[in-house]
């Protein structure tokens, strides 16, 4: 077992929040076509408030702190807020469009300590990339902070998040990244808006383009690995839970509302009305989500999938229930399997005419 | 190999957070990651610029964890200089201001 999942498992047992998101702002320069925000500044906390958030989390125990938004830069007070959390010992990543950082602006990231700075690239080429921002420049302006920041020495990592417009976009961009000198990561999936409009979804990319990354070993490794995972459904699968949101990870909005993840909008409190020990440790919500394991999820349980699935609890909170499936999951495991999951099997959202077979 | 007589700093080139009675470490320059045992984060603790390996030994490695002396001087002396090679900890043959 690695360090990273021996101390992921000690907060685990401890009910330690380790990890925290924190949206500094929802406003934003850019206006991606994808993007799952409103882009209001209102009831924006302040600096003291945000400073006052990031010494509970401390308190708390939070280690790993992901400082982003929309667009965290255009707070005036994002380095000041920056240095504090560096004063109070976090790992910080910064998740930024990056086309406020010049030499200067890298220069400090660098000095502050910052862990990462994590970056979308949705294509190699301008036209593509500046459609999806609409923000003319854009990609040059990104690629050349990228450039500073590797100057001065900061780890990068670019985020390829594919959609219809840049759906053939993946191979281009990781070529970048290497040339560059920085880590890839490949992300598929379009989710809804937190107010939970759901027409961006249209955005995404087709059954057809999602099997083909699935089958690219550049992003996925070993292909037949990959595609065809050990499927055993034992006791560890399902007395296991989903992911990390609101076992070890929260979210917290610009105006301080608590969620267990930045895609699953569930409602835990609010830090002006209660403390963030008070909302992690007594949120009914967050209290009923901890409960829930694998074999208490109606379908998924009784999925051949289960053991390997990628589900995402918030995005099933988001069509409807927690307890439920996440579609694009389903979509994805049928991606790498061929086989269709059990929801989908029950609800007729099949694309192959394959059937689970389980054995008792 | 330091002394008992060094002083030790915790390095601003680093993350750390104390999960229970163990902490856990993480360089800024290179991400090597630490866990520190209970005794490992007394000394890490009681790091702070002023205090010689030999009062945390003495303070807080003999009096809390019930360690013969001189064990406690050689693995204090090995977990320093482990640590110091790492940028983790700072030390000096005087005191260190934070």
């Amino acid at each position: 077992m690695s360090l990273l999942e021996e101390m992921n498992q000690k907060a685990t047992a401890q009910g330690i929040p380790l990890s925290a998101h924190l949206d500094i702002t929802w406003r934003c320069n850019e206006r991606c076509v994808h993007c799952y925000l409103d882009h209001h500044g209102k009831d924006e906390m302040s600096t003291a408030e945000i400073k006052d958030v990031i010494r509970q989390l401390e308190e708390c125990g939070t280690f790993f702190l992901s400082i982003s938004g929309g667009e965290p830069l255009l707070r005036r007070d994002c380095f000041e807020i920056l240095e504090y959390a560096r004063k109070l010992r976090f790992n910080v990543k910064l998740k930024t469009n990056a086309v406020m950082i010049a030499a200067k602006e890298a220069a400090r990231l660098k000095q502050l300590g910052i862990e990462q700075v994590q970056i979308s690239i949705y294509s190699d080429r301008p036209e593509i990339h500046d459609a999806i921002t609409k923000l003319p420049g854009s990609l040059r302006r990104s690629l050349e902070a990228i450039r500073h920041l590797k100057a001065e020495g900061v780890k990068v990592s670019i985020t390829n998040v594919l959609m219809k417009h840049n759906a053939a976009s993946g191979k281009a961009v990781q070529q970048l990244a290497k040339e560059i000198g920085v880590e890839f990561f490949i992300d598929p999936t379009i989710t809804p808006m937190l107010n939970g409009d759901r027409s961006i979804l249209s955005l995404g990319i087709s059954k057809k383009e999602l099997d083909e990354v699935f089958r690219t070993e550049e992003f996925v490794g070993n292909v037949g690995e990959f595609c065809a995972p050990a499927s055993t459904v034992d006791d560890n699968v399902l007395d296991g839970y989903s992911c990390s949101a609101g076992h070890t990870l929260a979210y917290i909005s610009p105006s301080g509302d608590v969620f267990p993840c930045v895609q699953f909008p569930m409602p835990c409190g609010n830090l002006r009305e209660k403390t963030f020990r008070e909302i992690w440790w007594r949120s009914e919500a967050l209290t009923e989500l901890r409960s829930i394991r694998v074999r208490d999820l109606p379908t998924c349980s009784q999925c051949g999938h289960a053991g390997y699935c990628t589900r995402c609890p918030g995005l099933a909170y988001m069509e409807g229930n927690m307890r439920g499936p996440s579609s694009a999951d389903c979509a994805k495991s049928e991606a790498r399997t061929g086989v269709p999951s059990a929801w989908q099997l029950r609800s007729g959202h099949l694309s192959s005419n394959l059937v689970q077979i389980r054995l008792a | 190999m330091p002394t008992t007589e060094t002083y030790l700093a915790k390095s601003t080139d680093i993350a750390a957070r104390k999960l229970g009675d163990e902490t856990i470490i993480m360089s800024t320059l290179d991400s090597t990651i630490f866990m520190l045992n209970p005794t490992g984060t007394a000394i890490w603790e009681a790091a702070d610029g002023n205090a010689t390996l030999s009062r945390i030994i003495e303070e807080k490695l003999c009096a809390e964890f019930d360690v013969p002396l001189e064990q406690a001087s050689a693995d204090a002396r090995h977990f320093v200089d482990e640590l110091a090679e790492h940028g983790i900890l700072v030390v000096s043959d005087h005191p260190i201001p934070q």
